[in-house]
């Protein structure tokens, strides 16, 4: 509960990896304390932990998987609670491997395993290996991994419920278990990547951004609790990430950035995979072959920091396909997602906010300008890679 | 579950010293079906082997999201586990987690098998967490000490002076400054350090 706290104090939780960083900025470097929050960071092992903390109240915030308190808000989770998601912690991040051995296969058909088109990707897959179901692994099954997985292979002509099979594995034991013949494929987030394919147990197929152009990775969790009963701490808090994300994302902090988060607080990772990470470029063989990623991660450009509603109602309907859900809980689901919260937590810094709450996703296959609140905001690229384009329809209303 | 058998338990925690205590713990309390899981990879093949009755998780394993689907009876262990999720005992969950321990139990297990073996491994994690607390406090105490006699060293060397001189100009500066003499005692060395 967080009853027992200061008005200024929040405790978030987070997992060790690259996409915490605008939480770590905004403490270590003084842009929460500016806004008068008191933020404690909790380092955790593992998403059920965030999960569990947030819901019975030892936490009041947290970074967690877009996806998650989406599941959390539908009930699919083991520990339900209202969450609201405020803030977009990371757009982009994951990348997609697979087995040396397959990788091998890939290599002597494609000269190399690594591709920009996610159905040449496939195509080439299933060239290189009869093995249904294909064996994925993933961190936690309600993330933007499981999502993108199942999205791409599921429209190059696989059925994601019989040939793909996704195991959860914690990123630090990915490599492991590639290397002890489990998982033909994975995606995980940076740093654990390259982690996985620097000592050879794998290769990497393709960048996430390759399947969707801006896919929102992770959000500031917020229990209701933290909401409703001090909202003026919330917005603090949402203008100090806000702040920090900006700082952040420029690349000449990138070095500080990284330096910080590698300490043993924090992701406790080199210092230089971090870096590397944040500027896009990826390793993606044992051999350090090395591809610069457009918007392998983004932090805070093109309204990255923006919950849309419209990537909300995306998300949902793609849980509903996976785990059936009946139709019209997207629309209770949709109220998870809080462009309100945000816009109004943002006013007094006169930052240049879209005036729209949903967009159509996949529209936009080049940086284009929309309105704003400010002098002019370039949204996009955001296409998918089969040129599906998402109208959340209802959702669109321009009051929120 | 029939009454009178035996409850199988598994603990996972890759922190073999603690998974041992754990197990101690369990003993006392009566429970004797009790096996420990420390190679995080392949949990989900071990779990079946096993088939508990009760999983106790350690929270600082990152191998509880495995166990997470494990417990959506989506993966290779055939029988459904669900998730001690009674909200009608929140308070009995929430401490375990603040404890830093999770229980997933078999569906079909009577409440009252697991709430003793959970308030088992709750004080046990608490009984741990205290040892691990003292024995930091006296590592920290022993590099504090290290630090007052190094800095000392230093002060001896540069003034000239007996080591109960070095320790009273320690003390001196430390209540002059309102600071701790390690603070000082610190400041020294990493000075003395950067005059190398």
């Amino acid at each position: 509960m967080s009853r027992g706290r200061d008005q200024g104090e929040i405790v978030c939780g987070f997992i060790p990896l690259t996409d915490c960083a605008t939480l770590v900025v905004a403490r270590e470097f003084g842009f929460a304390a500016e806004e008068g929050v008191d933020l404690t960071l909790r380092r955790e092992a593992s998403w059920s932990n965030i999960r569990d903390k947030i819901a019975l109240g030892l936490f009041d915030a947290a970074h967690m998987l877009a996806p998650m308190p989406l599941a959390m808000s539908l009930g699919l989770s083991a520990f339900d609670a209202r969450i609201d998601a405020p803030f977009v912690l990371s757009v982009n991040g994951d990348v997609i491997g697979v087995s040396e051995p397959l990788a091998a296969r890939l290599r002597a058909a494609h000269g190399s395993a690594f591709f920009e088109d996610p159905a040449a990707a496939a195509a080439a897959l299933r060239s290189a290996t009869d093995r249904r179901p294909l064996r994925v692994g993933v961190p936690w099954l309600f993330s933007m991994h499981a999502i993108l997985i199942d999205y791409w292979l599921g429209r190059c002509g696989f059925d994601p419920e019989r040939d793909v099979a996704l195991n959860v594995v914690p990123p630090p034991f990915m490599a492991e278990a590639l290397a002890a013949g489990e998982l033909d494929l994975f995606c995980v987030g940076e740093p654990w990547g390259s982690a996985s394919v620097e000592n050879g147990a794998g290769a990497l197929l393709l960048a996430g951004p390759s399947i969707w152009r801006f896919a929102p990775e992770k959000v500031l969790g917020v229990a209701r609790t933290l909401a409703e009963e001090r909202p003026d701490a919330l917005a603090a808090l949402i203008r100090a990430l806000y702040r920090a994300a900006d700082w952040a994302s420029r690349p000449e902090h990138r070095g500080a950035v990284a330096e910080v988060l590698s300490a043993p607080d924090y992701v406790d990772a080199p210092a230089e995979l971090i870096e590397r990470a944040l500027g896009g470029s990826l390793i993606v063989s044992g051999e350090g072959e090395l591809r610069q990623v457009p918007r392998a991660l983004e932090l805070f450009d093109a309204a990255a920091t923006f919950p849309w509603r419209s990537q909300a109602a995306w998300i949902v309907e793609r849980l509903a396909e996976r785990h059936g859900l009946g139709h019209g809980l997207a629309d209770g689901a949709g109220q998870v997602f809080r462009p309100d919260v945000y816009r109004a937590a943002l006013a007094p810094l006169g930052a240049n906010l879209p005036t729209a709450s949903a967009k159509i996703e996949g529209a936009l296959s080049a940086a284009t300008e929309v309105a704003s609140l400010g002098e002019s905001l370039a949204l996009g690229p955001d296409s998918f890679f089969d040129g599906a384009v998402f109208d959340p329809g209802s959702g669109n209303s321009p009051k929120n | 579950m029939l009454s009178g058998m035996t409850t199988r338990i598994a603990v996972i925690d890759p922190d073999r010293e603690r998974a041992l205590l754990i197990v101690d713990g369990l003993k006392e309390a009566g429970e004797s079906d009790i096996h420990v899981i420390g190679d995080e990879s392949g949990i989900a093949r071990r779990l079946a082997e096993i088939d508990p009755d009760i999983v106790l998780i350690d929270l600082e394993s990152p191998s509880r999201d495995v166990m997470e689907q494990v417990a959506r009876a989506s993966s290779p262990l055939e029988r459904p586990v669900a998730m001690f999720v009674d909200r009608s005992d929140e308070a009995m969950i929430r401490s375990a987690i603040e404890a830093g321990v999770s229980a997933y139990v078999v569906d079909g297990l009577r409440k009252e098998r697991l709430k003793p073996v959970l308030e088992a491994a709750i004080a046990r994690f608490h009984s741990i967490a205290r040892l691990r607390a003292e024995l930091d406090a006296t590592k920290a105490a022993l590099a504090e000490r290290k630090v007052l006699d190094r800095a000392k060293g230093i002060l001896m060397k540069a003034k000239g002076l007996t080591e109960e001189e070095a320790y009273a100009a320690l003390r001196k500066a430390a209540m002059d400054q309102n600071r701790k003499i390690s603070e000082i005692a610190q400041s020294i060395v990493t000075a003395a350090e950067l005059l190398k």
